[in-house]
C-alpha cells in the first residue's frame, strides 16, 4: 500500500527529501533520468515509511504526496 | 487511507522554473497551503515581483498582479485601497524589497498598510546572475563583490526586520527560515499569522524568510541549506521583532 | 441657465475628474499643481473616495497601476519631473493595457528647471517618456473651461481603448482663474467595455486574471505590440481632435496648442485689423496629432509657424505633417518664459515680409 507517491515529471534531483528524511528510505533512482534529465528521488520501503511528510515538506516542487 | 500532504489548491499545478533546491518553491507551497486553510484563494490578489519569482503569477490561482522592480508595496496599495476586503499580499526579494524598494517598503509600513508582504531574503540577487544584495553578508563573495563584500566599500547588510519594527505603523514582523522541516512549520505559522493580521484590518505584516540560492553560491541544496544556519542566522536571527497585534483594533475601514 | 463659478485650472482639474467618477487619486506635491491635490484631499472625502499623498511620484504611479488593474477610475497628477520619475510607470501601465489619466502641469525644464510655465515636455509626452513601443494619448486643453469637457473625456477614452492618457497643461492654465460650468458635463456612456479583466478575486466563480507585461517570447511579445498597435489606429482614427481658427481664407497658418494657442490669436487678432491673412490650428490632441487638417492646410498656404514654450517640439510633427508643401517655421520662448503677442506679429512679420 503506497503512502508516498513521487511525481517523478517534477522532481529536479535537489535531494533535500533524502536527507530530511527519519527513516533514511528515500533514494536517488540511479538507474532512471525524467524528462528534465534528473534522476528523480524514489522510496526503497513503503511500509517502514510512517507517513511523517518531512520530505514533502521540504520538497520545493509538490512532487510527494503522503498518506497514511 | 487519508491524504496527509498533497498540493495545496491554491498553487497551480505546474512545474516551476525555479533552480533544484531553490527555497521559493517551499515559500510559494507555505502561502497557498495558509490561503486554503483560511479559504481565501477567492478573495486573494497576489503582487509579484522582479526577480527569480517574476513568474509567480503562473504559479498561484489567485488574481495577480505583476509589479515593477521595488513597487510591488505601492501597487499593492492601489489595489487594497480599491478593494479593501480583499486579502492582498506581496512577495519580494531582498533587490526588490531593499534596494529599489526601499522607500515602498517603509511607507506601506509606515501607513499600516492592511497588506501582508512575503520577503525572501537570499543575501543575493538571483535572477539577474548572482551580485550582491543589500542583504549579502560582509566578505560574501558575488559577481559584483568578486573579493568578498567590503565595508569600506560596499557598507554593511541591511536587517529589514529590525528596521521596519522600528517604525510605528507595523502592526507584525517576524523573520523565519525554510532551512529545516521544523522552521518550515513555523515560517507557515508566521505566514498565517501575517494573513490573520490583514483578516482583522490590523494593519501592515511582514514575514523576513531566510532562503537559499544554491545556484548563485555556488552550492549544491544541501550545502546551502547549511550555509544559511552557519552564516545567514548570526546577521539574521529569527524571531518575532514587532507583535503589537493586541493593541490594534480593526483601524482599517 | 447653467451656473458658474470662478475656478482655478489645477481645481478644475480635480472636480472635473471627481464629476467623471473618478474615487482615486494617488499623487505628490510639486509646483505648478499641488493645488490639485490640495483640492482632491477635500473632496474626495466628501464623495466617498480616496486622496492618498504617496512617498514619491514613483510610489504614486504605481499605486494607479493598481488601482486602475483592480478596476477603478483613478488618476494622479504632476508637473515635469515629477512625470520623468512616473515614466517607468507609465510604460508598465501603457504594457498591460491598463487605464488611467495622469496631468502634467508642465514648467521650465530641464532638470530642476523652473516653476513658470513651459510647453518642453511635448517629446517626453508624445514621443516617449517611457520606454518601449507604446503611446500615450495627450490631450491639451486651453481654457479652464476646455479642462472640464477634457478631463470627462479622458476617463471615457481610457476606459474605452484601456489606454493611459495625459492632460497636459502648463504653469499658467493650471493657475489661472476663468469662469466654467460644470453643468454641460455628459453622462459617462453607457457602452464602455466591462472591466472582466480586472482583479478583484476570482471569488472562485472564474480563472484568474493576471495583469503583467512581461513575454520573454518574442514572438508573443511582437504579436502584442502588434494588438495594441491596431489599437492606436483606432484613436487616430476616431479621436484626433484640432480646432481650425479662421484657416479658410488664410494664406499663412500657425500652430499652436493650449495657453499659447490663445496668445497666438490675439495675434491673430491684430493681423487680421492690419489686413493679414492669417490663422490657427490648434491641436486639441497632441497624441493623436491632428496631421490630417495639417497637410490639407499646407497644400493652400504659404507658410506656417509653430509657436510653443519650448526650443521646438511640436514644428517637428508639423513640419512631418506638412510633407514639405510650404515652409514650417518656429518662434518660441522657453525656461519659463511666456510670448507675447507682439514678439509672435515681429516673427511673422519677419518671415511673411512686412507690412501689406
Amino acid at each position: 500500500m503506497a503512502k508516498v507517491t513521487f511525481r517523478e515529471d517534477r522532481c529536479k534531483g535537489c535531494g533535500l527529501c533524502i536527507e530530511v528524511c527519519p527513516k533514511k528510505i528515500l533514494r536517488f533512482a540511479e538507474e532512471r533520468l525524467n524528462e528534465k534529465g534528473f534522476n528523480p528521488a524514489e522510496i526503497t520501503d513503503q511500509d517502514a515509511c510512517i507517513s511523517c511528510a518531512f520530505c514533502a515538506t521540504i520538497c520545493p516542487d509538490c512532487v510527494i504526496t503522503v498518506e497514511k | 487511507m487519508t491524504v496527509v500532504f498533497e498540493r495545496p489548491h491554491a498553487l497551480s499545478d505546474v512545474s516551476m522554473h525555479y533552480c533544484p533546491g531553490c527555497t521559493h518553491g517551499i515559500i510559494h507551497r507555505l502561502v497557498a497551503e495558509v490561503i486554503d486553510e483560511m479559504d481565501i484563494e477567492g478573495t486573494t490578489i497576489a503582487v509579484v515581483p522582479v526577480g527569480c519569482s517574476v513568474m509567480a503569477y503562473n504559479y498561484f490561482e489567485c488574481d495577480v498582479q505583476e509589479a515593477a522592480h521595488g513597487r510591488a508595496p505601492a501597487v499593492a496599495t492601489g489595489i487594497k485601497r480599491v478593494h479593501p476586503d480583499n486579502m492582498v499580499f506581496t512577495y519580494q526579494g531582498d533587490g526588490d524589497l531593499a534596494a529599489i524598494g526601499t522607500a515602498e517598503t517603509v511607507h506601506a509600513a509606515t501607513r499600516s498598510e492592511n497588506i501582508t508582504i512575503i520577503f525572501v531574503n537570499n543575501a543575493i540577487y538571483g535572477m539577474t546572475g548572482g551580485q550582491m544584495a543589500p542583504t549579502s553578508l560582509v566578505g560574501q563573495i558575488t559577481q559584483t563583490t568578486p573579493y568578498g563584500r567590503k565595508i569600506e566599500t560596499q557598507g554593511y547588510p541591511i536587517n529589514v526586520s529590525e528596521m521596519l519594527a522600528s517604525l510605528q505603523g507595523s502592526t507584525y514582523i517576524e523573520r523565519v527560515s525554510v532551512d529545516s522541516v521544523k522552521n518550515i512549520k513555523t515560517a507557515k505559522a508566521a505566514i498565517k499569522k501575517g494573513f490573520t493580521v490583514q483578516q482583522n484590518k490590523q494593519g501592515f505584516s511582514l514575514i523576513e524568510v531566510l532562503s537559499t540560492c544554491p545556484t548563485n553560491w555556488g552550492m549544491d541544496p544541501s550545502e546551502s541549506l547549511n550555509w544559511l544556519r552557519e552564516n545567514m542566522m548570526k546577521q539574521y536571527p529569527l524571531g518575532v521583532y514587532k507583535d503589537i497585534i493586541d493593541q490594534r483594533g480593526a483601524q482599517h475601514e | 441657465m447653467s451656473e458658474k463659478v470662478l475656478m482655478k485650472g489645477n481645481e478644475a482639474l480635480a472636480e472635473a475628474a471627481i464629476r467623471a467618477n473618478c474615487r482615486f487619486f494617488f499623487g505628490y506635491p510639486i509646483t505648478p499643481q499641488t493645488e490639485l491635490a490640495a483640492y482632491m484631499a477635500k473632496k474626495m472625502p466628501q464623495v466617498g473616495g480616496l486622496f492618498l499623498q504617496a512617498e514619491s511620484e514613483i510610489a504614486a504611479i504605481n499605486m494607479v497601476y493598481g488601482a486602475s488593474g483592480a478596476g477603478a477610475r483613478v488618476m494622479t497628477s504632476s508637473s515635469s519631473p515629477g512625470i520623468s520619475l512616473k515614466s517607468e510607470g507609465i510604460s508598465y501601465i501603457a504594457a498591460s493595457d491598463l487605464p488611467c489619466v495622469i496631468v502634467n502641469i508642465v514648467r521650465g525644464g530641464p532638470g530642476l528647471g523652473g516653476i513658470q510655465p513651459a510647453q518642453s515636455d511635448y517629446f517626453q509626452a508624445t514621443k516617449g517618456g517611457g520606454h518601449g513601443d507604446y503611446h500615450l494619448i495627450v490631450l491639451a486643453p486651453a481654457s479652464v473651461q476646455e479642462i472640464v469637457s477634457l478631463m470627462t473625456e479622458a476617463f471615457n477614452i481610457a476606459d474605452r481603448y484601456r489606454v493611459p492618457v495625459m492632460i497636459m497643461g502648463d504653469g499658467m492654465l493650471g493657475q489661472m482663474m476663468e469662469p466654467v460650468t460644470f453643468d454641460e458635463i455628459p453622462p459617462i456612456p453607457d457602452d464602455l467595455p466591462e472591466k472582466s479583466w480586472a482583479t478583484t478575486g476570482t471569488h472562485m466563480k472564474r480563472k484568474k486574471n493576471i495583469i503583467n507585461s512581461l513575454y520573454l517570447t518574442p514572438e508573443d511579445l511582437e504579436n502584442l505590440v502588434l494588438e495594441r498597435d491596431k489599437k492606436y489606429q483606432l484613436i487616430t482614427q476616431k479621436e484626433t481632435r484640432s480646432e481650425s481658427y479662421m484657416i479658410d481664407d488664410a494664406d499663412f497658418v500657425f500652430v499652436a496648442y493650449g495657453t499659447t494657442a490663445r496668445i497666438v490669436k490675439s495675434a491673430i487678432s491684430t493681423l487680421r485689423k492690419e489686413g493679414h491673412k492669417v490663422g490657427l490650428i490648434r491641436p486639441i490632441t497632441l497624441y493623436p496629432f491632428p496631421s490630417d487638417i495639417i497637410r490639407e492646410t499646407s497644400k493652400k498656404v504659404k507658410g506656417m509657424m509653430s509657436v510653443e514654450m519650448s526650443m521646438g517640439q511640436m514644428v517637428d510633427d508639423v513640419r512631418l505633417a506638412a510633407a514639405g508643401n510650404c515652409p514650417v517655421d518656429f518662434y518660441g520662448r522657453t525656461g519659463g518664459m511666456v510670448p507675447s503677442p507682439d514678439e509672435i506679429i515681429a516673427k511673422y512679420k519677419e518671415i511673411a515680409g512686412g507690412e501689406r
